[in-house]
Formats: C-alpha cells, structure tokens, sequence
C-alpha cells in the first residue's frame, strides 16, 4: 500500500480539533488518542461512555434477490434465515479454509425486496468488494457506501445517552439493527459494537457526521476515544484484530472462532458446507486435527507482552506466539492473544513468554478476560 | 552542590546527590512522549551500567522504550514502589518517578550532560 496519500474520514477536522493525535492507520489518518490519553480513555469507554470514528471501514449495500444466498456462499454462517433487523458476525473464508477477513452483516429486507449492509475492515475492503462483486449473481446490485460516516458509541451509559436523541433505541437488544431519523438525520443504527460493552454503531451520511459527533460528544457522560483504546478494549474483550489475531494463515476452528460458525452450515445441517475452504473447515471440527489454536493469555508480572513474543514450555521448547498483547486498563494486568500448540490450549496451562531475555511466566485464560456487558433484554 | 537537574539528549536527568551517588529517571518530555506508564524493568542493584547504554526500560500501554544510563557506575538502589505505581513515572517524572541512583565511577561525566536551559532548547529544534 502507499504512504504517500492518506485519506481522511468525515470527521477528520472534528479529531484535529479536539486534539486528536492523528497517525496512518490502515491507508486512514486516523486519531490514536485525544488529550485524555489512552489508559483514561478505554477506563472512560468502561465507566461512561466513548465515541469512536470507525468511518475508515467498509460499508457496502447488496440489495436485490438472491443477496443473502449469494452472501451465505461465501461465509460459514447462517445468512439466509438472519431475521430483518439483525446484524450477525461473519467471516469470509479462502479455499484453503483460512480467513479473508472478519465482517458484520445486517439484514435490512423489507418490502423493497431483499438488502444486506455489510461492514468490512479497513484493511481488506477493496479485496473484500472485490471478491463479492466476483461472486455477484444476477439481479444482485453491490453499492459501496463511500458516502457514509460509522462511528460507535460504546459504555455503560451509551443506552441513556442515545435514548435522548432517539427514544426507540431503548427497545434494541444486542445485535438488532434499524434505519431511523436521529435530529433529521438518516441513520442506520445496530445495538453492538467491539469494545465488550453495550453501545451503538451508527452509519451516518458523511455530509452530517460532525453534527450528530458534536451533539453526542456534548453529552456529560461522552468522550472522544482514538485507536489506542479501542485496541486495548477490543483485547480486553477476547476480540479478534483481523490481520493480527486472524489472517488467511489460520482457520476459524484454529482462531477458536468456532462459535461464529452455523450449526446449519455445519455437517449435518440443511444447508452444510457450501461455503469456500468447507472441506478443511468442517473437517477440522468432526476431526479436531490441528496444530495450533488462538488462546487467551494473562500475564503475572506486569511487564506486557507484545505482538511477535515467543512463547516457550517449561522446557524452553518454543511453543507458541502472541498475535496481539498489552496492558490491560481495567483488569490491571498483561492480556494476550496468542497462537499455542494444541497440548499447551488448555485452561490454566502455564507458558512463558520469552521477553528481554527473560521467561515471564503467563497463564491460558478464559476469553474474553473481561465480562461482556452486552444488553439483552 | 546545586539541586538542579542535568539531562542526557536521550531523555534521562541526573540529580546529583552530594555523596559521589546520583538519582536518575526520565525527563517530563519522555514522559510526556510514551505516555501512560504501565510497567518498569528496574535494572538490578549492583550492577555496573554505563553511559550511553541501556539499564532501564519503560513501557506505556503503546510501546517499550529503552532508558539508558546518563553516567557509569554501580546501581545502588532501585525505586522499588514503581512495581506496583509505575504510573508514578508520568505523575511525578522528575521527583517520586526516579527510577535508580548509580554510584558515580567517572565524576567528570556530569559534565557531559546539559542544564535544563540547554536541554529545553533541543526539545524546540
């Protein structure tokens, strides 16, 4: 990718203006903090309430029949029967059965006809709009949404704050998501987030996204929050960062993404397989044959453990790498993600991280590390 | 004896003690740099450090960044309570924030360090 020209999202002017630290992220100049600082921000984002900018992310429409078949097609999981005003996460996968890229896909159908408004990295969006246009059936229209802002307000307090500016947001629960007018404005909102907590992603024409932000970050209980935190959040959280956690390299049965996986699409399901890589990925479920899984690690020193650390055995054979790592805000110690042989993937199983020199001992966890706080009902 | 500080271009200051001893930590720029401090590695008491070279390492929750040692000599002590406060390291960078005192092996290297005017002055090139 090219350095030379970094885009800017709708909101750049607000983050330059509320001091954001602003760093290229993903082809985005994209704010990592804001004065308040990381470690207040994510502990801010636990307490209250945080607005993040995720404009930088792909979103696409595919609107016409055959546009959920055409989507289930790609990914292990359950599209076709996804209800109108549901969001579900999926994955799309490699022939190979590793990972192209982790996506969030809503179910807007109506009376229109058939809508899917799906959400893609940054990272793999012209890969990921790629790929869906090559596998476009006809009568299906893909419209990438280029005009559009995405921010996510995230916390404990997110509910009340957007129950001022929208009361019907109250009857969301986890996962739901609807069109509506906030102070005249079209949005499309859904009750989710990465963060762990409760909260709201909003799609917002580019044109109004620094009005509806000011509105929002104007409510005591908000503050602005960069990158820096959302990482912390998300690890906290047992969230995979695609490109770290996940790539094409690993498997969603290797990334413990399992849960993310259909029974229906699975084997023995009406609508088993189907989906590219299949063979491998099914397989590995009825066979559990694989080398290495995606674990949660906590540290017992405080020394954080980063991305790219060895992971060793009592014996300093070494066992593992850690795919994301650090200090953990809230739980006040070292969180981790890492890649471990299958032997060292239990629970409560002891490895050392191989840190300066030094063997910091670290324990498999139970992910996430945090308990999540999502509304449901 | 004066109480003032003298900084290395790489961040650290010294605080001469009187008694051949000298404290050291980093600046309030460093601090200011990395961010919230999340961990510490204190180097070892005894051991022999030497100027320009590494014999600390500060994490904040973006990065690691090396310290290196302002002058040569013997760790005397460690700031132990930054094990369990490292944040104490952006909240008082420059006092209760010190991260070693080392036995001075070579006086003379104080003189290679700046006052606090002409280390400000780097800060704004």
């Amino acid at each position: 990718m090219s350095e030379a020209v970094l885009n800017k999202t709708p909101l750049f002017d607000l983050h330059v203006s509320l001091g954001g630290k602003m760093v290229p992220f993903a082809g985005y100049e994209m704010p990592v903090q804001y004065p308040l600082g990381v470690k207040s921000e994510h502990l801010h984002t636990r307490e209250k309430a945080g607005l993040f900018d995720v404009s930088h992310m792909g979103q696409v429409i595919l609107k016409g029949e055959g546009a959920a078949a055409m989507m289930e097609s790609l990914v292990p999981v359950d599209i076709i029967d996804l209800p109108s005003g549901k969001q579900r996460y999926a994955l799309f996968t490699n022939e190979e059965g590793g990972i192209l890229d982790d996506l969030m896909v809503t179910n807007y159908s109506g009376e229109a006809g058939e809508e899917l408004y799906v959400v893609v990295n940054a990272a793999c969006k012209d890969q990921d709009i790629a790929h869906m246009r090559a596998h476009l059936p006809e009568g299906v229209e893909l419209e990438v949404l280029e005009d559009r802002a995405l921010v996510a307000l995230q916390g404990p307090a997110a509910a009340e704050v957007m129950k001022r500016f929208a009361p019907s947001t109250a009857e969301m629960v986890f996962m739901d998501s609807r069109k509506m007018s906030i102070e005249g404005i079209d949005c499309f909102i859904s009750r989710s987030g990465y963060t762990g907590e409760d909260g709201f992603e909003i799609s917002i024409p580019a044109a109004d996204a620094e009005k509806l932000c000011r509105l929002l970050l104007d409510q005591e209980e908000v503050e602005a929050i960069g990158l820096g935190a959302r990482d912390s959040l998300r690890l906290e959280s047992g969230l995979c960062l695609y490109g770290h956690d996940i790539d094409t390299t690993t498997t969603p049965i290797e990334g413990s993404l399992i849960w993310a996986i259909s029974k229906i699409r699975r084997n023995g399901g009406d609508r088993a397989a189907g989906f590219p890589g299949a063979d491998k990925i099914l397989g590995q479920i009825e066979t559990k044959e694989f080398d290495t899984k995606r674990v949660g690690l906590l540290g017992s020193s405080r020394a954080p453990v980063r991305e790219g650390t060895e992971l060793v055995n009592a014996d300093g054979e070494v066992i593992g790498k850690v795919t994301s790592g650090s200090f953990g805000p809230t739980i006040g110690a070292p969180v981790a993600m890492a890649y471990v042989q299958k032997a060292y993937s239990a629970l409560e199983t002891e490895v050392f991280a191989l840190v300066r020199g030094k063997q910091l001992p670290m324990t498999v966890s139970r992910m996430p590390f945090i308990e999540q706080r999502y509304y449901r009902g | 004896m004066s109480d003032s500080l003298r900084f290395a271009a790489s961040h650290e200051w010294v605080r001469d003690n009187g008694d051949g001893t000298v404290t050291v930590g980093i600046s309030n720029h460093a601090q200011e740099l990395l961010g919230d401090v999340v961990f510490v590695e204190l180097p070892e008491v005894g051991a022999e450090v030497e100027a320009t070279k590494e014999f600390s390492l500060v994490e904040s929750v973006k990065a690691a960044s090396d310290v290196y040692a302002p002058v040569s000599g013997e760790v005397v002590e460690v700031n132990e309570a930054l094990d369990d406060a490292p944040e104490t390291v952006n909240e008082a960078p420059e006092g209760e924030g010190w991260i070693a005192k080392i036995k001075l092996s070579n006086a003379a290297e104080l003189e290679n360090l700046m006052d606090e005017n002409a280390y400000k002055a780097t800060l704004e090139e």
